[in-house]
């Protein structure tokens, strides 16, 4: 039997299927993985509510626990407290620069990820997902997504 | 007529538990208007507008997903979030009005946005003190995105309200086409409601028509003859292969 913290480490390593740099450990949306001697319990809460990747994340957790050979598990939501983009890991914001997508801070510190100058332009509130809104820097003139502070 | 909240014998409201009314009803709001505003999605104006009213889309309709999954356990007969969306009938469902009006023109569309957006932080904000974590958990991200939503729909009715000749007359006849449906949303939040709404309709050199009709019954499964409709829509193919996954 595979020990819960080997279990934890696994499923904590899934990558977001849209941002697929980024964990769901980085994400901060596993909350717990816990185990009896029959059965796995994973917890995890949801990010944003239009968010179509939690259905994903699900299915992929359900085959990480298949392939680490639990057959007995429930994959439970948890919706209190809600979740917020300050959950995301220090190192989960830097992926997300190295990524091309400037990671949730306060609209007047957005920084190009590719040129690291302030105040871009917003061109749309709602970007390329739900997460995301869709900047303009107006020194390099590099379109980018921002992950919206949430 | 009947008064807004009431229950009249043989509606959609009679018999249940207030908590699970306040969800399923709130859940309905969010499902009815997700269907309309999809209603847009490949047809809006610009690419960026396309992809804004898809957004609020998704998100209406993960808050109406959670909401009915916590309905379906607090009730315990085991109902999920399908059997909630498309196994009720339109009297069954207990949305407001105002979410149930047709999209019309853009402009329409961004006011019933605007209106229900106004609610909803109200609403959020209250609903996010709730003594049952799972809903406060739901408003309290609810009350986040329902920022973001405001913003939009704000943003875009001092637009249009302030624009061109021809997009102040559209963004007005929203309003005066749409006022009517406000009576029961507004109610639990009157003032602040009120106070929300005028100072974006006057920056937007937009005016709250005089006449003080009001109709409601939204809440308690009397509908206008669009929801029915809406629901053929989306209830169809539930109904025509009872059980269907994909």
């Amino acid at each position: 039997m595979v020990s819960v913290a080997e279990l934890r480490s696994t499923i904590g390593s899934i990558v977001d299927p849209e941002i697929p740099v980024l964990t769901i450990d980085d994400l901060g949306i596993l909350r717990k993985v816990e185990s009896s001697d029959t059965t796995v319990l994973v917890t995890i809460t949801p990010t944003y509510s239009g968010c179509p990747a939690m259905r994903q994340i699900e299915d992929d957790i359900a085959a990480a626990l298949r392939r680490a050979g639990v057959e007995e598990f429930s994959i439970e939501t948890v919706q209190s407290p809600a979740w917020s983009s300050d959950w995301i890991s220090e190192d989960g914001r830097r992926k997300l620069a190295e990524f091309g997508i400037a990671p949730p801070t306060p609209l007047g510190e957005v920084v190009c990820p590719r040129c690291q100058a302030g105040h871009p332009e917003m061109r749309s509130r709602f970007g390329s997902t739900a997460c995301k809104a869709l900047m303009v820097c107006g020194s390099c003139g590099e379109p980018f997504d921002h992950f919206k502070r949430f | 007529m009947t008064g807004v909240g009431q229950a009249p014998q043989g509606t959609a409201a009679v018999g249940i538990e207030p908590r699970l009314q306040e969800l399923i009803a709130h859940g309905d709001d969010n499902l009815v208007l997700a269907q309309r505003l999809g209603e847009w999605i490949s047809n809006a104006p610009e690419l960026e507008i396309d992809i804004a009213l898809g957004n609020l889309a998704l998100d209406h309709l993960g808050v109406a997903r959670a909401l009915y999954t916590h309905a379906g356990e607090i009730e315990g007969q085991g109902r999920d979030e399908d059997d909630f969306a498309m196994r009720r009938t339109e009297r069954e469902f207990m949305n407001l009005l105002l979410v149930e009006q047709p999209n019309g023109d853009f402009a329409h569309t961004v006011v019933r946005q605007f209106l229900f957006d106004v609610y909803q932080r109200l609403l959020w904000a209250d609903l996010g003190r709730s003594d049952d974590p799972t809903l406060a958990g739901i408003a309290g991200r609810a009350a986040r995105e329902a920022e973001y939503h405001h913003e939009f729909s704000a943003g875009w009715v001092v637009r249009i309200g302030d624009g061109t000749e021809e997009s102040h007359r559209r963004a007005q006849d929203a309003v005066d086409a749409l006022w009517r449906y406000t009576g029961e949303l507004s109610e639990p939040y009157a003032g602040a409601w009120r106070a929300g709404v005028e100072v974006v309709l006057t920056e937007a050199g937009l005016r709250a028509p005089d006449d003080p009709y009001q109709r409601g019954g939204g809440r308690v499964g009397f509908h206008t003859e669009h929801l029915g409709h809406l629901l053929a829509e989306l209830q169809w193919m539930d109904r025509a292969y009872p059980g269907l996954t994909w």
